[in-house]
């Protein structure tokens, strides 16, 4: 029995778990990152666009602050995100990208004087100021009231990971490569690491830890066309609901971005928006601003999205074998600009395409993209029912998203959420809470369970074929729990994924037979827990009557803030369930900065909370005395609702801008 | 794809071999796939591992050409095959691992091994013992095109097409590659590294780097990226012959 003991276990070694494992590491604790392939391959390199932060250096960015990139991010969850969650995000975010910056992340700089970009399909001018010369410029983004996502070219994600990975060498953080956690060790409502398989040996190694966290990423790969990378499989939910102790947050909650290319679903980056793209129907139509006027292509991603499957319903798709698509063009950015601030896209569209985008337009449709859905977590980043669990990044539900994410805030998530998470782990780590009570026999009794498991699937006859399950499931999910969704479909598909539940549990590994490196074991055990987390996707977004951000339902148009104000919370307490166990978590308005309100995209169906207006009242009348007195707009904030406490110390300083305006 | 090629049965040769299995054997092995529009390797490995042979083993991440997990031999050429199109090719393909690197099995190679030790050995962070770090205050001001020059090196994937293509590798097995000479210039570069011409010289001033460089320049011939290899190689022998002339 092989055990290795660390202070702190980390599951993903994209760009929240290495910044946790720097994080940890400076408060001189040991960091051990499991990681399924070398870091500098996660799925975090896969980010082009950018990271949002405040920093209001570039001319369009004036007058950026907290409070918008706030209000932003509220609005664009749908009210669905944890409001001190998002507040101690805005807030941080800034001082994450400077830290990038000192790392060695060669981030686009604004260039003092004219330049011209496109805006609403026009040429303009824009003039950058003297002083801001040389600072972090940033590019326009959908669903900002400001110029805000910061890049190198479309590189962003590529950059940061190489920054965060190579700081992580510098620190000796211990990198296990190839390793994957398969279950969670746990006892008493307490998580005490993990057991993981070498992918190129098959040998078992229990990782011990006083805390353990999981930043394995999203699970977009349980839907068959996804952007996201193939190791997206979500085998962090997955480990930590087959616990069933620690629960998940808002599983439904799904993101479709718009424009991924057809029909492979590789994206191609929101900024082809936010520089100035437009989208086009089969007529060569832009037919965003019918429908958007005010933001156009640059509405909220969900939005799009939707407006995109609108569009096509009504036939103005382009017919392929594919199925039917929409245009990008970004032609009239010119080949310059493409080849400076676009030159993955131009890549892509080189080698997957064959067709040169400064001359040719992009097929593009919308394609699962983003899990606002996670590992359920406090503030803290620990789970709400098992203690020493963390999560951070797109595997954790903490709650910044709500149910859509804005573009930009992914990645600038990842390395905010790893900052104060690595300070909180690091608090209980320097607490006797973290000291480790398990025996040796009990480690090894969790080892011989996975043994077991892996045992089972590769003796099994007669079994069923872990592929046809996987495919079925990644079908239902994609024709069944997509962009809209109604209650026939979502039935249907709870009941054949349960069916496929229940056949999962008869896999067998056929012919290839090897107890080392096996793809056919490894597609075995995943195909097991995909269709479990397939499940809390389903029965989640069967069961939520509304339309909230990314989830969509043609049977309830509304948001109803009424009887929906709340958060999903998935378990799977007894390992014979066939369906997962939901409960629901209010979300408070009484403590609301940004009370619920209407996002300003369509028609406003909203069914209001009763609290609503009572909180709406109360705000106005906070914010005005404040005002009257001469308070600054931190103090009104502080007012409204106190974050800063949750803040480790020396992340609560107040962040510098040009021309400060505060 | 091309009318004339529609329907084509690709035969895929690949080089098979698990090291874990004491009976296997380097040997190739052909498979019959049913060519189809768009087909990249990627679409058709994993058809191969789907339906003919579960045991298949290949790295696949991003599947867009932004990783670097999937380099291998594509008709004895270094390349990233998820971005590798059939209809480019001849009907029959072979495939094989990256030489250099440690077989994992079949086209699986440990590129990540490799990676950080190099990563490990030329320290590829910023070196400033001086830096003063502020959360709160502003960033250091950089000049526009500085940073996307730097950009520009920084864009390399580790892939390890360079490594694989290199002539120099193959008699001096510590050489550290193009990769790592891309690397040393990008450091070299970026303003807010503070370490020297000297210290620079003390990591790549020898043959195992920049006085290795036999010039066949393979790298530059295969790298996905486009990476500017050869004129870094040739900028940073000049700077390293003057850094050496100083002392």
């Amino acid at each position: 029995m092989k055990i290795i003991y660390t202070d702190v276990l980390i599951i993903g070694g994209g760009l929240a778990g290495l910044r946790v494992a720097t994080g940890v590491k400076e408060r001189g604790h040991d960091a051990i990152v499991l990681t399924l392939v070398p870091p500098k391959r996660s799925h975090s390199a896969a980010a082009q666009g950018g990271m949002q932060a405040s920093l209001a250096n570039c001319k369009m960015g004036e007058g950026d602050n907290e409070d918008i990139h706030f209000g932003d991010t509220i609005r664009g969850s749908d009210w669905g995100a944890d409001q001190e969650v998002a507040r101690m995000f805005v807030h941080c975010a800034p001082k994450a990208i400077r830290e990038l910056a000192s790392w060695g992340v060669p981030w686009n700089r604004v260039k003092k004087g004219e330049h011209t970009s496109i805006i609403n399909a026009q040429k303009v001018g824009i003039m950058e100021k003297e002083e801001a010369h040389g600072l972090i410029t940033a590019r326009d983004f959908g669903g900002t009231k400001k110029w805000r996502t910061c890049y190198t070219s479309d590189g962003t994600g590529h950059s940061m990971l190489f920054a965060v990975d190579n700081k992580a060498q510098e620190k000796k953080v211990e990198i296990h490569e190839r390793l994957e956690a398969i279950s969670l060790i746990h006892e008493d409502g307490r998580c005490y690491g993990a057991v993981a398989r070498n992918l190129m040996n098959g040998e078992l190694v229990a990782y011990v830890s006083k805390a353990t966290t999981i930043a394995t990423g999203g699970y977009g790969r349980i839907y068959s066309v996804s952007t996201n990378a193939v190791i997206c499989q979500g085998m962090g939910q997955a480990i930590a609901l087959e616990t069933g102790i620690a629960t998940l947050g808002n599983m439904e909650a799904i993101q479709f971005h718009p424009t991924a290319i057809v029909p492979v679903g590789i994206l191609t980056t929101e900024g082809c928006r936010g520089d100035g793209g437009l989208l086009l129907d089969k007529d060569g139509y832009r037919f965003m601003p019918d429908y958007e006027p005010e933001k156009k292509e640059l509405a909220s991603r969900d939005v799009v999205s939707r407006r995109m499957t609108e569009h096509i319903r009504k036939g103005k798709g382009v017919q392929s074998r594919y199925g039917d698509h929409l245009w990008l063009d970004i032609t009239i950015l010119g080949r310059e600009h493409i080849e400076k601030n676009l030159r993955e896209v131009k890549e892509i569209c080189e080698n997957f395409l064959g067709i040169d985008p400064a001359v040719d337009w992009i097929p593009v449709r919308p394609t699962q993209h983003y899990s606002m859905g996670g590992i359920r977590t406090t503030h803290r980043g620990e789970s709400q029912t098992l203690k020493g669990l963390y999560s951070c990044g797109e595997a954790a539900c903490w709650d910044m998203h709500g149910f859509n994410r804005l573009g930009g805030n992914s990645v600038s998530e990842t390395v905010v959420s790893g900052m104060l998470v690595s300070e909180y782990i690091s608090d209980f780590c320097d607490s006797k809470e973290s000291s480790v009570h398990i025996t040796s026999s009990k480690i090894e009794t969790f080892l011989q369970k996975e043994k077991d498991k892996l045992e089972a699937l590769l003796t099994k006859e007669n079994g069923e074929d872990a592929y046809i399950l996987r495919r079925a499931m990644e079908k239902i999910m994609m024709e069944k729990v997509g962009i809209f969704r109604n209650g026939d479909d979502l039935q249907k598909a709870v009941d054949e994924l349960e069916e496929l539940l229940k056949r999962s549990k008869n896999i067998e590994v056929f012919r290839s037979k090897s107890r080392a490196a096996n793809p056919a074991l490894v597609n075995a055990y995943r195909t097991q827990k995909m269709i479990k987390l397939a499940l809390t996707v389903a029965l989640g977004a069967l069961l939520r009557e509304e339309s909230r951000g990314a989830h969509s339902r043609e049977d309830f148009p509304a948001r109803d803030d009424e009887n929906w104000l709340k958060r999903t919370i998935t378990s799977w307490p007894d390992k014979n369930q066939t369906l997962p166990s939901v409960d629901y978590e209010e979300i408070p308005i009484g403590n609301m900065e940004l009370p619920p309100g209407f996002r300003g995209y369509g028609k406003d169906l909203t069914i209001h909370h009763p609290k609503t207006a009572a909180r709406v009242s109360m705000v106005e009348a906070i914010s005005k005395k404040l005002e009257a007195d001469g308070a600054s707009r931190d103090e009104i904030q502080n007012a409204l609702m106190p974050f800063l406490d949750k803040l480790p110390k020396k992340y609560r300083g107040k962040n510098e801008r040009l021309g400060d305006n505060s | 794809m091309k009318k004339e090629n529609a329907n084509r049965v690709l035969k895929i040769s690949i080089l098979r071999f698990d090291p874990n299995n004491p009976k296997d054997f380097p040997h190739m092995q052909t498979f019959e796939v049913l060519e189809a529009e768009g087909m990249t390797l990627f679409i058709a490995l994993n058809d191969i591992r789907e339906h003919q042979d579960n045991s298949l083993m290949f790295d696949f991440v991003c599947r867009a050409g932004i990783c670097g997990s999937c380099s291998m031999l594509v008709n004895g050429r270094p390349t990233l095959a998820c971005r590798t199109l059939t209809s480019k090719l001849e009907r029959h393909i072979t495939l094989a691992p990256l030489p250099l690197f440690q077989l994992i099995g079949d086209l699986s190679i440990n590129t990540g091994k490799w990676m950080r030790g190099l990563n490990g050995r030329l320290e590829t962070w910023i070196h400033d013992k001086e830096a003063e770090f502020s959360f709160d205050k502003l960033e250091q001001k950089m000049e526009p095109e500085l940073a996307n020059e730097i950009y520009e090196l920084d864009r390399c994937i580790e892939c390890g097409c360079c490594v694989a293509g290199c002539g120099t590798i193959q008699m001096r097995p510590n050489f550290v590659g193009a990769v790592g000479l891309n690397k040393i210039a990008r450091y070299h570069l970026d303003p807010r590294d503070k370490r020297e011409d000297k210290d620079y010289y003390e990591l790549v001033g020898d043959e195992e780097g920049v006085f290795g460089c036999m010039t066949l320049l393979g790298c530059e011939d295969v790298c996905p990226k486009n990476l500017p290899l050869q004129s870094k190689i040739a900028y940073l022998r000049r700077m390293m012959i003057k850094t050496s002339m100083k002392d």
